[in-house]
This record gives C-alpha cells, sequence and structure tokens, in this order.
C-alpha cells in the first residue's frame, strides 16, 4: 500500500512532537526539526502528485480499517494539487520566515514552530482526507493552531482579534457539524465517497437539503465569503508576519477547495445544479462579495489589510466560478485555488520583507522602496500585475476561464464583476507601486525615519537629482542605498515569483492533466 | 500558402530581454552598456531582417511557445503586415539608441541604465506584438508594452511626471482591461478561436449589433492608437525625456496601438464581414473626427512637443481611417503609413530633443531665426513635415495618395474631403516654424550679421539626418514594403 | 392547532437543541462581557453535541455494551440485534468535539487573561475604546 499520505500527514504531526521536546532541551533544535519534518511532507506531496497522474487515485485505510467503518484519506487529482501547493508554500514560508520569527516572537520561537507544523498538519489533513467528520475534526485543529498563532502577533490589538476569530470560526465550524449530523441521519455513513453514493436516491429530502445549506454555510464562514468575511482583515493584520503569510494564502483556498470537493464529489454537481435552484443567487452574492472586497481595498492605508481585502474579493471569484454551473466557470475557480494560493503567498512574502526592514507596512512607510529593496519591490509588482490579470502571469489565466464561463452561463454580472475589480485593483497596486517609485506619498520631499536609510538623492522639482546620484539599480552613491531583505526571504520570493510565471504559461498543461480529468 | 517552423521570432523578441541583465551589471561603465545596446540592436534587426525573404516569397513563418487552450495558444506568426511593422520598429530603434546616448549624456540625465532597460524591454514587447499570431499573444505583449514604458514616462520622478504616468496608465491600463479583455474573450466564447486568419473569425456567425459593439469596444480599447476621447494620455506623456518620446511615441506605443485595430480589424472581423455590415463607415466617421479636431488642437500649441503631440494623434487616425476603408487602397495607404509616419515623425522629434539640447528652447515661439543656427536640424525638420503632410518627395506622400484612391474605391468620396482638409492644417501648423525659423526675426537674435552655426553633437544630429533621408528614400523605393503588405492582408 | 403538537413533541429533541443553539448565539452577539461570550459559545457547542447524542437513540434499546463480548466466545454464538442497541458511533465522535470544545474554550480563555492583563476589562465597549486610544493617540 502506497505510504505516502500517511507520511504527508504525519511527518509534521511527529516533526511538532519533537519539535516541542527539542524546546525543552536546546532552543535552536526546534527549527531544523521543523524544516526537516517540512522538507519530507513536501516530497511526500509531490510524489503522491505524480503518482496520482500516473496511476489515478491514491487510497490509505488509517489502521488498515476499511471505509465506511474506518477513515480513509483519499488522494484525487484534485487534492494532490492542493497538497502540493500547502506543502510548497508552508515548506517556502519556514525557510523566509525564519528571521521574521526572530524579530517578532524571539522567546517563542519554539512554540510558533510547534503551533505551525500542528497548522500544516490540520490543513494537509483537511485535504487529504475522505471522511466527513475527519474533515471537521482537521478543520478545528487548524483553527486552534491559528487562534494561538494570530494571538502571538500585534501585542495590542492581535488577543482580540484572535478572540473575535474564535467566536465567528466556532460558529461555522459548528455549522458544519451540524451538517454532517443531518448527512449521517439521512446516510448512516460518514465516508465521503460512500455518502455520495447513497445520496445519489434521495435527491428531494428536506434533511439533505438543511444538510447541504449547514455544511456550506460553515464553509463559507470559514472562507471568509462576505459579508461572513469580518474576522479576516483584523484577523490576518496583526498575525505576526511568518503566520500571515502561509494563513492568508492556505487557509481560505483549503476552504474553497472543501467547498468544490462537497459541491463535486459529496453532492453531487447534478444535485446542486439541478434539484436545488441556489445557484442564480449565489453567483450574485459572489459578485456582491467582489465588488466589496476591491472597494474596500481601495480605502485602506496599510499593505497588510488592503491585501486581506483583496483575499475577500479573491475568494468572489472562486465561489461564483464554482457556482456558475459550467466546466469552464469550475475549472476556473480551481486554477484559481492554485493560482491565488501563489500570487498571495508572492504578496505576504513581499510585505513580510518590507516589515522586516522597516518595521510597519503602512502607506506613509513605503517611500522609495523601489531604490532601497529593488527584489522585493520586483516579486511584488510581479504578485501584484498578476492579481491584475496582466498575462502572462497565472492570475490572467484563471480569469479567462472564470469570464469564459460567465459568458457560457450567462452571467454578465459575473464577467463585468471580474473585469471592475481587475481595474480596481491595478488602481490598488498602482497607487502602492507609485508610492515605492516617487519616493513620497505626496509629492513633497521623501520622510527621513529611524531605522530606514534614506536614498541619498532629494527630488527636485525639475526632476535633475544632480550629476552623479542615479535612481537607477547600481548607479554611482546609490548602490550604498540598498537595503534590502536578507538572502532567505528573498530566495524564496524568487522562487514563488518563478512559479507564478510558470504557473501561467503551463496554465493550459495544469488545466489539462489536472482540472479537466478531476471534473469528468 | 506555406507554413515555415522557424525560432527567429521568438530569438529576436528574446535577445533585447536577454541584454538587460548584461547592461544592468555594466552600469558602471556607460560605454560598455551603449555597446551592448548597439549590439542587442543590430542583432535584433538582422534576424527580423533575415525572415524577409521567405515572407516575401509567400509563406508565413510560425512558432508556437505554449498552448493554453485550443486556438488560444502564445504563438508566433509573421506575414507581410508584421514584418513591415517589426522592421520599422527594429530600424528605428538602433537610430534612437544612437539618439539617445546623446540626449541623456547632454542633459546629464540620471538612471540611464533604468531607461535603457526598460526601453530595451519596451522595443522587446514590440516585436512580440509585431509578430503575433493570435489576439491573445497581441494582447500579452500589448500589456507588456504599456507597463514597461510606464518608468520610461515617470524617468523624471517629478510631480508633473508622476500625474502624467498616472493619466498614461489609467487611459492604457483601463481600456486595455475593461475593453479589450472581455471583447476578446467574448470572441473566443462564441468562435472558440483567436487565431488572426484573413477571413476573419466569426464565419458568419456575429449579428450587427454585437459586431458594432465589439468592434467599438476593440477601436477605443486599444486607447495607444490615440483615437479620441482616450487620447489625454498622449500629450501628457510628452514629459518624459524626448527619446522616450521618439520612440515610443512616434514609433512603438502608438504603432502597437493602430497595428492592433488594424489586425483586429483585418484578422478577426475579416473585411468581408466588416463591409457586410456596413461598419466601416462607423469607424470612419470616428477616425475622421480624431483627424479634425486633433489638428485643430494642435494649431493652438506652442509647446513643439506638444503640437507634434496631437499631430500624432491626428495622423495615427489616418491609419485607422485607411483600415476602416476596407478598399484594397486604403488598406495598403493605411497600413504603409505605418512604415512613412514613423520615420516622418521621428524626425520631426529627434529635431524638437536637438534643439532642446542645444539651445534649452521648448516653445515654438522662441525658435523664430533658429534655423540660421542649427540648419541641418532645420532641414530635415521640413522634411520631416513634408513626410507628415504628404508631400512629394517625401514617402508620406504615398501613403496619402493610396488613402485618396482608397476612398474613391470605397465609394466614399466625401471622406475625401477630411483627408485633403486636414492636409491643409498639417500644413499650416508645420509650415510656418520651417519658414519662422530661417527667415523669422527671432526675439533674441543676436545680430543681423552672420549667425554661427551651433547644431547639437553628432550623436544628435546624424540620425535625424538618417531618418530624414530614409522619408525621401521611401519615396523612391517602396516597393519592398507595398510587396509585404499586399501579401500580409491578401490585397 | 392539534397537529402541530405531535410534531413539536415527536422532534422535542429538534427543537431543543435548536433553542439552545439560539442561546448560545445570542449570548455570543449580544452580550457585552467577554466571559458571558464565551459561556455562550459553550452553550452553542453543547447543543449541537447534545443534538449528535440524542440521533443515536432507538425506542427500548439499551446501552451498546455486549455482554460477556470482550474475549469470550459468547458474542460470536449470540445473535445480535443493532436494534437493541442504540449508535454508539455519535457518541463516540461528540467525544471528539467535546475535546474540541474544550479546547477551544482554553484557548479563547487564555485571550480573555491575556486582554484583561493588557486593558484591566472584559468588557468589550470599554475595550474598544482603549484600544482605539492606545493605538490612535
Amino acid at each position: 500500500m502506497n505510504n505516502m499520505p500517511a507520511i504527508l500527514v504525519l511527518a509534521p504531526l511527529f516533526g511538532a512532537f519533537f519539535a516541542g521536546l527539542a524546546a525543552w532541551m536546546q532552543k535552536q533544535i526546534s527549527y531544523p526539526i521543523a524544516l526537516a519534518a517540512m522538507a519530507l511532507s513536501c516530497f511526500a506531496a509531490v510524489s503522491l502528485l505524480t503518482d496520482v497522474i500516473m496511476s489515478g487515485t491514491v487510497e490509505y485505510r488509517m489502521a488498515g480499517w476499511a471505509p465506511p467503518m474506518g477513515i480513509a484519506l483519499r488522494i484525487d487529482l484534485l487534492n494532490a494539487m492542493v497538497l502540493v501547493l500547502i506543502s510548497g508554500i508552508a515548506f517556502l514560508n519556514l525557510v523566509a520566515s525564519v528571521k521574521n520569527v526572530e524579530q517578532e516572537i524571539p522567546d517563542r520561537a519554539p512554540s510558533f514552530y510547534v503551533m505551525y507544523l500542528l497548522f500544516v498538519v490540520g490543513l494537509l489533513g483537511v485535504t487529504a482526507t475522505g471522511d466527513l467528520f475527519n474533515l471537521y475534526v482537521l478543520i478545528e485543529i487548524t483553527s486552534l493552531t491559528s487562534y494561538t498563532l494570530i494571538a502571538l502577533g500585534d501585542k495590542d490589538r492581535a488577543p482580540l482579534a484572535a478572540l473575535n476569530y474564535i467566536f465567528i470560526g466556532v460558529i461555522g465550524a459548528s455549522f458544519y457539524l451540524l451538517g454532517v449530523g443531518y448527512l449521517y441521519i439521512t446516510t448512516g455513513s460518514l465516508n465521503m465517497a460512500d455518502v455520495a453514493g447513497i445520496l445519489t436516491g434521495i435527491h428531494g429530502s428536506t434533511a439533505v437539503l438543511t444538510a447541504f445549506i449547514l455544511c456550506i454555510l460553515g464553509v463559507w464562514i470559514k472562507m471568509a465569503l462576505f459579508p461572513l468575511h469580518v474576522w479576516l482583515p483584523n484577523a490576518y493584520a496583526f498575525a505576526p508576519v511568518g503566520f500571515a503569510r502561509v494563513v492568508a494564502p492556505l487557509m481560505t483556498k483549503v476552504m474553497v477547495y472543501v467547498m468544490v470537493r462537497l459541491m463535486v464529489t459529496v453532492f453531487g454537481l447534478e444535485y446542486i445544479f439541478e434539484t436545488l435552484h441556489l445557484a442564480d443567487t449565489v453567483v450574485w452574492l459572489a459578485v456582491i462579495a467582489i465588488l466589496a472586497g476591491a472597494f474596500t481595498a481601495l480605502f485602506q492605508t496599510d499593505l497588510k489589510k488592503m491585501l486581506a481585502y483583496i483575499i475577500v474579493c479573491e475568494i468572489g471569484y472562486m465561489v461564483g466560478g464554482a457556482w456558475l454551473g459550467n466546466s469552464l466557470g469550475m475549472t476556473g475557480a480551481i486554477l484559481h485555488i492554485l493560482n491565488d494560493g501563489l500570487m498571495t503567498f508572492a504578496l505576504f512574502l513581499a510585505v513580510g520583507n518590507i516589515i522586516y526592514m522597516r518595521k510597519q507596512a503602512g502607506f506613509s512607510h513605503l517611500s522609495g522602496l523601489f531604490a532601497a529593496m529593488p527584489w522585493t519591490m520586483a516579486g511584488f509588482v510581479l504578485a501584484g500585475l498578476s492579481i491584475i490579470g496582466v498575462p502572462p502571469f497565472c492570475g490572467f489565466f484563471s480569469k479567462w476561464y472564470l469570464v469564459l464561463g460567465a459568458f457560457e452561463a450567462g452571467a454578465y454580472h459575473f464577467a463585468a464583476a471580474l473585469i471592475i475589480s481587475s481595474l480596481v485593483c491595478a488602481v490598488l497596486f498602482f497607487k502602492v507601486f507609485e508610492i515605492c517609485f516617487f519616493g513620497s506619498a505626496d509629492t513633497t520631499p521623501a520622510l527621513h525615519g529611524p531605522g530606514m536609510q534614506q536614498p541619498s538623492h532629494d527630488i527636485h522639482a525639475d526632476g535633475h537629482a544632480g550629476a552623479a546620484a542615479d535612481a537607477g539599480a547600481g548607479d554611482h552613491p546609490r548602490t550604498a542605498v540598498m537595503a534590502e531583505a536578507p538572502v532567505s526571504m528573498l530566495a524564496a520570493l524568487g522562487l514563488v515569483s518563478m512559479a507564478i510565471i510558470a504557473a501561467g504559461v503551463y496554465a493550459g498543461t495544469i488545466v489539462d492533466t489536472i482540472i479537466l480529468p478531476f471534473l469528468q | 500558402m506555406e507554413i515555415l517552423i522557424s525560432i527567429k521570432p521568438l530569438l529576436t523578441v528574446l535577445v533585447p530581454l536577454l541584454v538587460i541583465p548584461i547592461l544592468v551589471s555594466s552600469s558602471q561603465k556607460p560605454n560598455v552598456r551603449e555597446a551592448w545596446i548597439f549590439g542587442a540592436g543590430f542583432v535584433m534587426f538582422l534576424l527580423a531582417a533575415s525572415m524577409v525573404p521567405a515572407v516575401l516569397s509567400g509563406s508565413k513563418i510560425v512558432f508556437t511557445l505554449f498552448a493554453l487552450a485550443p486556438g488560444a495558444d502564445i504563438a508566433f506568426a509573421v506575414d507581410g503586415l508584421g514584418m513591415l511593422f517589426a522592421l520599422v520598429a527594429g530600424s528605428l530603434y538602433i537610430v534612437t539608441s544612437l539618439y539617445s546616448i546623446g540626449y541623456m549624456r547632454g542633459l546629464k540625465e540620471h538612471g540611464q541604465t533604468r531607461f535603457v532597460s526598460f526601453f530595451a524591454l519596451a522595443i522587446s514587447a514590440t516585436m512580440g506584438a509585431a509578430f503575433s499570431a493570435n489576439l491573445l499573444t497581441l494582447y500579452l505583449f500589448y500589456e507588456i508594452l504599456s507597463l514597461a514604458t510606464y518608468p520610461l514616462v515617470a524617468h523624471h520622478e517629478d510631480a508633473k511626471s508622476r500625474i502624467s504616468a498616472r493619466r498614461y496608465l489609467v487611459f492604457i491600463l483601463g481600456t486595455s482591461i475593461g475593453l479589450v479583455l472581455p471583447a476578446m474573450i467574448y470572441c473566443y466564447h462564441v468562435t472558440g478561436t483567436l487565431a488572426f486568419s484573413t477571413a476573419g473569425i466569426f464565419a458568419g456567425e456575429l449579428s450587427k449589433p454585437a459586431a458594432t459593439v465589439l468592434l467599438l469596444m476593440f477601436v477605443f480599447g486599444f486607447a495607444k492608437a490615440g483615437i479620441m476621447p482616450f487620447h489625454s494620455w498622449l500629450p501628457a506623456a510628452m514629459v518624459a525625456p524626448t527619446p522616450v518620446s521618439a520612440l515610443l511615441h512616434a514609433v512603438a506605443v502608438v504603432k502597437v496601438g493602430v497595428f492592433s485595430i488594424v489586425r483586429v480589424i483585418t484578422g478577426i472581423f475579416g473585411v468581408d464581414l466588416l463591409a457586410h455590415f456596413n461598419l466601416g463607415v462607423v469607424v470612419m466617421a470616428i477616425a475622421s473626427f480624431t483627424i479634425i479636431v486633433s489638428s485643430c488642437i494642435a494649431l493652438s500649441q506652442d509647446e513643439l512637443k506638444r503640437r507634434l503631440a496631437f499631430s500624432t494623434i491626428s495622423q495615427l487616425s489616418y491609419i485607422v481611417f485607411g483600415a476602416a476603408l476596407l478598399s484594397p487602397s486604403g488598406l495598403l495607404g493605411g497600413v504603409i503609413h505605418i512604415l512613412m509616419h514613423a520615420f516622418g515623425k521621428i524626425t520631426l522629434f529627434f529635431c524638437a530633443g536637438a534643439i532642446f539640447v542645444a539651445t534649452g528652447k521648448k516653445y515654438i515661439s522662441q525658435m523664430a531665426g533658429l534655423g540660421r543656427q542649427m540648419p541641418i536640424t532645420f532641414a530635415a525638420f521640413f522634411i520631416g513635415s513634408l513626410g507628415v503632410i504628404g508631400l512629394p518627395p517625401t514617402g508620406g506622400f504615398y501613403s496619402k495618395w493610396n488613402l485618396i484612391l482608397g476612398t474613391l474605391e470605397a465609394g466614399q468620396a466625401i471622406f475625401m474631403v477630411v483627408l485633403l482638409v486636414s492636409s491643409f492644417l498639417n500644413a499650416f501648423y508645420f509650415l510656418p516654424i520651417v519658414f519662422q525659423a530661417f527667415f523669422g526675426k527671432g526675439k533674441d537674435d543676436i545680430s543681423d550679421g552672420p549667425v554661427k552655426i551651433q547644431e547639437a553633437n553628432l550623436c544628435l544630429v546624424a540620425p535625424l539626418v538618417i531618418t530624414a533621408l530614409a522619408s525621401i528614400g521611401l519615396f523612391f523605393f517602396p516597393q519592398m514594403f507595398v510587396d509585404l503588405i499586399v501579401l500580409g492582408l491578401n490585397l | 392547532m392539534s397537529d402541530i403538537l405531535p410534531l413539536i413533541v415527536a422532534k422535542y429533541n429538534y427543537w431543543l437543541y435548536i433553542i439552545l443553539m439560539m442561546i448560545g448565539l445570542y449570548a455570543m452577539i449580544a452580550k457585552n462581557n467577554l466571559m458571558k461570550k464565551l459561556v455562550g459559545m459553550n452553550i452553542f457547542q453543547t447543543a449541537i453535541i447534545l443534538f449528535y447524542v440524542s440521533i443515536g437513540y432507538k425506542q427500548g434499546a439499551t446501552l451498546p455494551i455486549i455482554q460477556g463480548g470482550h474475549g469470550g466466545h459468547s458474542a460470536r454464538d449470540a445473535v445480535i440485534h443493532a436494534a437493541d442497541y442504540i449508535n454508539p458511533l455519535p457518541h463516540v465522535l461528540m467525544l471528539t468535539a467535546i475535546v474540541v470544545s474544550v479546547a477551544t474554550f482554553g484557548v479563547a480563555m487564555a485571550l480573555c487573561v491575556r486582554i484583561y492583563q493588557r486593558y484591566q476589562t472584559l468588557e468589550e465597549d470599554e475595550l474598544r475604546m482603549r484600544v482605539s486610544e492606545k493605538n490612535n493617540p
């Protein structure tokens, strides 16, 4: 039997255990142990993906018990892709965030790594499992660890943000649990494949409808679909950078995966689009979510909050795409899980670099960044362009499928929302680029702040900044001014940027090998 | 038509890109850096030129990079039309590189490495757009070009640049994302392909209202073509250094805009479909409005570069006008104007920059009598003006002549009036400049005696002489380019 | 009226848990004190736990323990009717859920302690004021 699924989920679990133990003896060992555990998990995920592409779905029975009695991990094309995304991002983030953790939570670093590993266990488990109740347990593991990790952040505001997140998160998870309860009542089983088989016969039942609504509502709360998103901006803005970088790209996307899994595998697309008549309403909800997220982001003055609202907007894309009712829309939604994970990760990596060097990410602290941190800004620009939807970056291609799907479904309002939000994101990002490029938030000369290495040019109104000074990369005195982030962070950002480009140009391959066969 | 598969289009696009890291690393050694720029420019031009014989013999060179979805991949296909544009852009890149060395060093500009790097990126994107095989690839390079030129427009980093660059981006990115993108996806949705083909892609499946809306979305969406009301980015972008204005806003950026519109008219909709729906007249009306109104505005501008900018807006609409005529001469006239106008306008911009470097003067009212001080420059200016007005012995006459023939062929003789009126206006706003420069008396005229000839440095003067002479040369030897167009558009 | 009553009586477990859930939800949303919100959260979760437990119930059934079945042979000899034993699975599931609930409660309480140490109050409106004071002096 293929043991990779078990290794995938258990490696970080044991890693957490050993890192915790090691923290008692020697604090420095906890990081290498965490890194090793994540690397192992990453390797397992990639090998699973290749296995699934070549030989089909992999099923792993926990302790050998056959479902529906036992709990099974079921890896097919969809979750293999998401697993690679999760483990890859979690691993890269560990590498990149070492210095951030040292800077922000020096005394609690081992606890951070232990909780981090447990968080990843939860995410991987949610994606890999084939059992409905197991899913709930793992969602709660993810949530619990994220509550604690968020609370490690900003000393003044993080505990309250985490507490509010707890309240809403508990409601969401409990709704899901309730839905599973109804499913159990009607089908007598908790295994996803099993339930799917039994449900095909009882489409008209009100209990099944209740189950569906409760499950989906719970998942929507957890993925921060507008207007159930209120916990997200504060939680992500005040979390420590090392954690914000991994929770922002992953947590909500994994919940989108859960929604897709429930729609496609458990309840079945036939039930959702033919028996129920909710699809139109949900698409409208998605439209509102997209526009609300995009426009609220416009009014933010802090980078992290702005990105948090962009996440809300992107979730609208995925929910709308999934509920359009055609395979193009679903393809777009699934592709966007991958793409948005990569883009959000790149953005938060860049923001984390900025916070590391400048201690803050408010717009007033961003002046002169193109000169001071050219590599970080290159990554930020790339990810920003991808979110706007400029080819050849990956964001364009998932938008392509979503708009195509919208046209085919006749949902022109959804297509319009997609285009409008692209324009709003363009405004957003170019506003930030302008501030970073022009050296000041408005046209007054750049601020001199503590801890900032200020470029040695003054911005004269006529633009001639002196004979020798140069705003380019490394001309004359300007080289002394580059205050870039450490290599570990830049390396991660570089890798993710390349992944964004690769995911873009190879979007066709990804769709053909992974998504379309899954939707067959 | 024979289809040849070759990696040459990809290489042509890649050469400037690959040179960028070298440029950045040799930022401390300006001469090495400039040497590499020239090297890259020559190699790129030679690669492009090497494909000409194949294209002239009727074949099409293709290369597919990445397949996204059936019918929508990132691919190159070099036909006559793309080849023409590539030759124009490639040759003028070399000339402009020489010019910008003179200009930037003459003014001791900052940020030269950043400048040349983004310049190279921009020319790479222009080549990519020229060689695009389908609308998706064209859109991709169009967007890359918009983004690559933003730092160039904002080069001076002062308040004026900031506002102008912002306007540039808003107009260009806003229209391309808001209008072109949905229109493009809708085309794909209806037909399942985006590849340019001589008969268009719709195969009669499109209704007239849908066709009208789509056509308008494309015409206004490609705002780089400067069609009113999305034109105001062009004069605003004049805050950039003159080499930027010269190459990008006379040759690359704006020509990509009109090139895209021509591609959409001939390759996506197809001449027959548009003639069937009688949509050519709609576009001609829009273009005519821009032609006349911007010429009038040009008359009122005193700053030389702004006058040239509005003249550009007007001339670009000639190209759209020609394409919208949907007749063989009209198409020929419109497309060959890409070539003729490029050489003519770039000469004018070079002169404007040379005047600024040599004397610091930007306003036409200051330039009386300057012709005696800078005879070569103003002679070139005169030739460039003739090219834009459309008088022999410059190439511009050839394109104007064909446009007029085209209006007769299309049975739209009324629109010929538009062409004649605007030619008058062109003469009105260019010739007085030359006249005043040579024969006028300036306020700060030193004496009545012989004036010392004081041109700008050689790096600035040589390019403008070259392009002026080329304008004349094109009048006598347009044949190769005509053949390219005829083959490319199946005229 | 008379036909609604059997409906309510027959499904009383559902009604009970709905009422409990609403009480919990009300406390979470409307109460000002953080501890009261926590209590509400706990009530909310408990309602769901009770619901699950209640669905395992069968009329006339007994505890799901097989007499002498452990290690002996009587389990294989005896015939076991599932209808005689209440469904143990929901109970097992709820053990997990109770653990989750307790853990969440613990984390939430730790956070409340933190908040109290920082702001000396657990009333939400005061907290909001003090937080904004601290951050916009």
